[in-house]
């Protein structure tokens, strides 16, 4: 089966989230993951958009976090607070994430690139409900490209909080214990976070992908761990609903070249 | 209560309450009839200096006739609150570095420059890099959660988001310590916008107004703002709204103007009536990428026209707005 790595990235979102957890998604490729783990392995999951929509039956691909796709056939179409309070209460186990850069602590920038903020280089828009989410959710999953670029040692702007500068800052900072960055997945691997020092780790290798060129996508020091697994790669049912059920226009699936041909 | 650390933002409203109750006391209680038009309401109700807020989400049941005419009557240094602001503030930004003064002069920025899916609005990244918007960092939930503040009649609300980060630190927040358990708190300031725009499915001529789908940070908004427009699809009698109150999510008192605008939330969604124009949302951004090409793209569309009912004309007018409404049913889809 050929497949390309923006499928991949999707599968391995997918498989993350079990059955019957709540998740605050956004457009993209968050979006497809909940709806092809809704129609998989998760039928249960619960998702909710910040804008207010709960558990719609998503007929196609929002383009907006608050398109009326968001609370189509849903249990209840309310608000943004209400949405983010619920997060507040513990009760929204995964949030995904993107941005700009991220660091070793899967802190994010999604605000600015460049050094002096008042006339930033390029500006970004901003935190919009992503530092919330981050700081309320359980479990933060980030899907991004890997590269030298993003993977960064510094970044230009915290936006939104990972484990800030490691054991115990988060807690420190006031955010609620035991949040935080879980999981990372790349193009070229899925990454979680070790368990003592809170910096980005590997865990699976993507096939036929190796160590060193995640090392080399990545501008800080990445632990690793013994032995590295490789990721499985899409099923034929899961790259069957994915392009005909979730994204029959290739919308996000499209973003991406065939690449990784088995 | 002792402050912790603060950021380094300045705020832009006052977020006292008492002032606050001051200006609340004086406003119009009686059921009078506010049906106009949209120039009408912008002309009296949003001034040069204003700080303004934008309903709905985004692109999503946005209020678009009354940032049109924004531009139209050559408002000027506003401040604007930018909490998922995509299409809205694309259009504001079109008044500045366009050789129409600046109607933005500032900004605090949840989501700004960003238009969700679709990318990066060119002209907005233009005029934020420029260094002639002063703006500050939030949050979309720390600015909603400062609309509710006001909403209550509160000076601040606490929260536990924007901790430990540059947002924080770039906001006009500040930490505080839990007088109960200790624990650390961000204190988010009231915002009481000078004057708001909503739009919203019907009204009646009075002002009490009913929303389907997602109510996004808009009935705290409609509380909290000084000055309050509403445009609708559809006016409603008054009896009809008699007639079951507790579909009423805004009530009259907090209104000022009511304009009945058909398609009013075009070229964004508006739930259960029409989808978002994606064509119309591409030749903005493609527009924007040069700015001699922009000026003639405004000209076309928003300074050339006379109102919002020409604008749709000159976007495909009747037929256009059927085939977005078809979309937005899954008339398509045979259900």
């Amino acid at each position: 089966m050929y497949y390309n790595a923006m499928e991949l990235m999707i599968c391995c979102a997918a498989r993350a989230l079990e059955d019957g957890c709540t998740a605050a998604i956004g457009t993209g490729v968050p979006c497809a993951a909940a709806m092809l783990a809704q129609r998989t392995y998760a039928p249960a999951l619960i998702v909710v958009f910040e804008a207010g929509g709960v558990a719609p039956q998503l007929p196609t691909m929002p383009i907006s976090v608050g398109d009326s796709r968001t609370f189509y056939r849903g249990l209840m179409a309310t608000s943004m607070a209400d949405i983010m309070e619920t997060c507040q209460r513990g009760m929204i186990d995964y949030t995904f994430l993107g941005g700009a850069q991220i660091d070793a602590y899967g802190n994010l920038n999604s605000t600015m690139i460049g050094t002096d903020y008042s006339r930033p280089k390029v500006r970004l828009p901003g935190s919009g409900g992503a530092n919330d989410l981050a700081s309320l959710c359980w479990r933060t999953l980030v899907v991004t490209n890997q590269d030298r670029r993003r993977f960064v040692e510094k970044l230009d702007f915290l936006t939104t909080p990972g484990y800030l500068t490691g054991p115990g800052a988060r807690e420190a900072a006031g955010l609620p214990p035991d949040t935080g960055p879980y999981r990372v997945i790349t193009d070229l691997a899925v990454l979680g976070y070790h368990e003592r020092t809170k910096r980005m780790q590997v865990r699976s290798l993507h096939p036929d992908i190796t160590l060193d060129q995640v090392r080399q996508a990545t501008g800080f020091e990445l632990e690793t761990q013994e032995p590295l697994a490789v990721t499985a790669p899409p099923t034929e049912d899961e790259l069957r609903i994915l392009r005909e059920e979730v994204d029959p226009h290739r919308i996000v699936i499209g973003r991406c070249p065939p690449v990784a041909g088995k | 209560m002792d402050t912790l650390s603060q950021g380094s933002g300045p705020l832009f409203t006052d977020p006292s309450a008492n002032r606050a109750r001051e200006f609340f006391a004086a406003k119009l209680r009686a059921l009078t009839d506010k049906l106009t038009t949209v120039a009408d309401a912008v002309a009296r109700l949003v001034n040069d200096g204003d700080y303004l807020a934008i309903g709905g989400f985004g692109s999503d049941r946005l209020p678009t006739a009354v940032v049109h005419e924004i531009l139209r009557q050559g408002k000027q240094n506003l401040s604007f609150a930018g909490h998922t602001a995509t299409h809205d503030f694309e259009i504001l930004c079109a008044g500045n570095l366009t050789g129409r003064g600046k109607t933005l002069a500032r900004v605090e920025i949840a989501y700004v420059v960003g238009m969700e899916a679709r990318g990066l609005s060119p002209h907005a990244r233009r005029v934020l890099e420029s260094g002639e918007v002063q703006f500050t960092e939030w949050t979309n939930y720390t600015l909603a959660v400062r609309l509710k503040a006001a909403a209550m009649g509160l000076p601040f609300l606490p929260g536990r988001t924007m901790l430990g980060t540059d947002t924080f630190r770039h906001s006009g927040a500040k930490e505080i310590a839990c007088p109960f358990t200790g624990e650390r708190l961000v204190a988010l300031p009231a915002l009481y916008p000078d004057v708001a725009a909503i739009h919203v499915h019907e009204a009646d001529r009075y002002g009490n107004c009913r929303v389907r789908g997602t109510t996004v940070a808009d009935l705290d908004l409609a509380r909290a703002a000084k000055r309050l427009i509403i445009t609708c699809e559809r006016l409603i009698p008054h009896e009809e709204i008699r007639r079951d109150p507790s579909l009423t999510v805004i009530p009259f008192f907090c209104v000022d103007a009511v304009c009945e605008v058909p398609y009013g939330s075009y070229p964004g969604n508006m739930p259960y009536e029409y989808l978002s124009d994606e064509e119309h949302l591409r030749q903005w951004m493609e527009a924007e990428k040069d700015l001699e090409t922009l000026r003639r793209f405004l000209d076309r569309y928003i300074y050339g026209v006379t109102g919002f009912s020409e604008y749709l004309d000159r976007c495909g007018g009747l037929p256009r707005m059927q085939q977005l409404r078809q979309q937005e049913l899954l008339l398509h889809r045979g259900s």
